[in-house]
């Protein structure tokens, strides 16, 4: 039972960053209809901008976390105007497309400039963990799991109390009503994809000290979001935060009792019985996009 | 002229062993070669019933792994205790057991995953692909994981009657390799110019259309699957028996990415697509490997995809395609009768 509970409580700091994930991905999904593959990779970048300014260049390791957001939106906002623009009108496929062809660069620009050796982060809090009755969780876990929650936070502010918010719930319904009503799509979707884009670098700033930075940590994370996503619902802001825990919650389960080798194998069987199930989702709303 | 010409390339690539002597060159066509027959493959789901499958190395894959456990035999012990034991068999049967055994794995996969379109089906080909990966890492009592399958046997075939033939030197790989080339590419071009192609390019064009006269769209799919997943296995296969080291990384994303690659940029949704598009990307990396690290022709793969889908949408052959029926036509311009007809 208490192997049962220390399982529980690192689903829940896990969880919480697979929600920041899930959250940036849903957002892109829903709204624009695009299908992030390089969503992984901005995960990856987030990891990297911490390397860079905390380790490389020896500054605060907070003030990293907040480079990396923002480094993260304007990446985000950049690859919009350059690829996703251009292909307004195309197809799903042929956006998904572009979209690998961007993650292959991405990832590969990460192991040129990198190179493949996986690097730690060294971060202010104290190696030895808290220790509360039979439980025992590490300072930098819980410091993930509050900065996680209050970025998810800032998301559903953003959302559901923002005009713009408001403006890219109203571009989610319908694209073209919206359009008419004077809002300026081009911006909404740029904003999207920036703030998509900060969510995932958020998580990546947040699990890379955590575990290890490396080329390959945005590959599995894309498609971890996706199993997110798809938990939840399209579009669904609340069903990915659920689907970042559920997600979390399996993986916890399926290595601590089943094997740890099948750990990242949980993310794609649930997606898999999920579209198999109820491919809605299991919190859809009663849209259902794509 | 354009009847001729599968059986000009066709003779241009029999006679390479003659006149190309050096080995690291035919390693490269047969490489190549290996990579274009599960890029027509893959070519028969994306181009020509518009699935968008990202799963599709999970059945080279599969065919591999196939292929070489057949000649190399095993020793698993299953859940509840039941031991199986396989004795090694000659290694063409591999070759068939492996086409086989993927061509039922695109029928599972197919009766499962077409339930969910766009996307969705994008995704749940992915995640089949890494729980494969992820089985053939972690069962390491079959596959020996991250140690690899060592020692595969090359291929050899002995027919009744016949005589033997053993494939270990480049020049009687390359033909073989060729061989099955040309039998993918005829298996493909029937089928694509059957009944059944045409109602595959229907549900392409227009799902609901062709549902409602009466096309039973689960059917043709799954029947492309299964084709498209055994043509990919014989690939695999053909792989391991040359390689003769397979690991789990074979069923990377990667690889399924350069299959894609090849499709989109030589032509989707025709017959000489992939094979210009996989000569093209084989030979990448024969040229680039003198000044770009791996990684950095990965990023002009990258570069050139989304290069292509902005230039050339519809891929190499269709453009040149488009190029000379525009010259001739400009060569007969069509009646003003036409040209009324089509106004509205």
């Amino acid at each position: 039972m208490i192997e049962f509970l220390q399982h529980v409580i690192n689903a829940l700091i896990l969880g919480s960053t697979y929600a920041l994930l899930g959250i940036g991905l849903t957002l892109i999904f829903g709204i624009m209809r695009v299908v992030n593959f390089a969503h992984g990779e901005l995960y990856a970048f987030g990891a990297y901008c911490v390397y860079l300014v905390s380790v490389l260049m020896g500054l605060n390791f907070f003030f990293s976390i907040l480079v990396a957001i923002l480094a993260g939106c304007l990446l985000g906002a950049l690859i919009e105007v350059i690829l996703l623009r251009p292909m307004r009108n195309a197809d799903i496929d042929t956006t998904m497309l572009v979209m690998i062809g961007a993650m292959i660069v991405m990832q590969n620009g990460e192991q040129y400039i990198w190179g493949g050796v996986a690097k730690s982060v060294n971060t202010p809090f104290p190696e030895a963990p808290f220790v509360i009755g039979p439980f025992s969780v590490s300072s930098l876990s819980l410091f993930v799991f509050f900065a996680a929650l209050l970025l998810i936070g800032v998301a559903y502010f953003l959302i559901n109390r923002t005009k713009l918010g408001k403006a890219m719930r109203a571009t989610f319904q319908d694209r073209d009503t919206a359009s008419l009503m004077g809002i300026n799509i081009q911006r909404i979707y740029m904003a999207t994809f920036a703030i998509g884009s900060s969510l995932a670098a958020a998580a990546g700033a947040l699990l890379g000290p955590v575990y290890v930075v490396s080329p390959l940590m945005g590959n599995i994370a894309s498609l971890k979001a996706f199993a997110i996503v798809i938990l939840g619902g399209l579009g669904s802001i609340g069903g990915a935060t659920i689907g970042g825990f559920m997600l979390a919650f399996a993986e916890e389960i399926g290595a601590g009792y089943i094997s740890s080798g099948y750990r990242d194998a949980m993310g794609f069987l649930i997606i898999i019985a999920v579209l198999l199930v109820k491919p809605t989702g299991l919190f859809a709303r009663s849209e259902r996009i794509g | 002229m354009t009847r001729l010409f599968p059986w000009v390339a066709l003779a241009v690539f029999a006679s390479i062993p003659l006149w190309l002597h050096d080995p690291y060159l035919l390693n490269a066509f047969i490489t190549t070669g290996i990579f274009i027959i599960a890029a027509m493959s893959l070519n028969l789901l994306l181009g020509y019933t518009g699935q968008l499958s990202l799963g599709h190395v999970a059945f080279f894959g599969i065919g591999a792994y196939t292929s070489a456990l057949t000649s190399l035999g095993f020793d698993v012990e299953l859940i509840g205790g039941l031991r199986v034991v396989h004795e090694p068999w000659p290694v063409w049967t591999g070759l068939v057991l492996g086409t086989l055994v993927a061509g039922l794995c695109g029928y599972i996969v197919g009766k499962l995953s077409f339930r969910v379109r766009g996307a969705y089906f994008v995704i749940v080909t992915i995640s089949f692909a890494e729980v494969v990966r992820l089985v053939a890492l972690n069962w390491v009592e079959l596959t020996q994981g991250p140690l690899a399958l060592t020692s595969i046997p090359p291929m050899t075939l002995g027919l009744p009657g016949l005589g033997y033939f053993d494939f270990y030197s480049k020049q009687s790989y390359f033909y073989l390799v060729l061989a099955i080339v040309v039998i993918s590419y005829v298996i493909i071009r029937r089928l694509v110019y059957s009944r059944v192609g045409r109602a595959m390019v229907a549900l392409k064009e227009n799902e609901s259309l062709a549902v409602s006269v009466g096309i039973d769209v689960t059917r043709y799919l799954v029947l492309a699957a299964v084709v498209s997943a055994g043509i990919a296995g014989a690939a695999g296969s053909l792989y391991a028996h040359y390689l003769k080291i397979i690991d789990p990384d074979v069923f990377l994303f990667l690889y399924t990415i350069t299959m894609v690659i090849m499709v989109i940029t030589g032509g989707k949704g025709t017959l000489a697509g992939p094979i210009v598009g996989g000569l093209i990307f084989g030979f990448i990396p024969v040229v680039a490997r003198s000044f770009a690290a791996p990684e950095v022709q990965w990023i002009l793969y990258g570069l050139f995809m989304i290069l292509i889908v902005f230039v050339l949408p519809q891929g190499i052959v269709p453009a040149v395609e488009n190029l000379f029926t525009a010259r001739s036509k400009a060569e007969f311009p069509a009646s003003p009768k036409a040209k009324i007809q089509d106004a509205p």
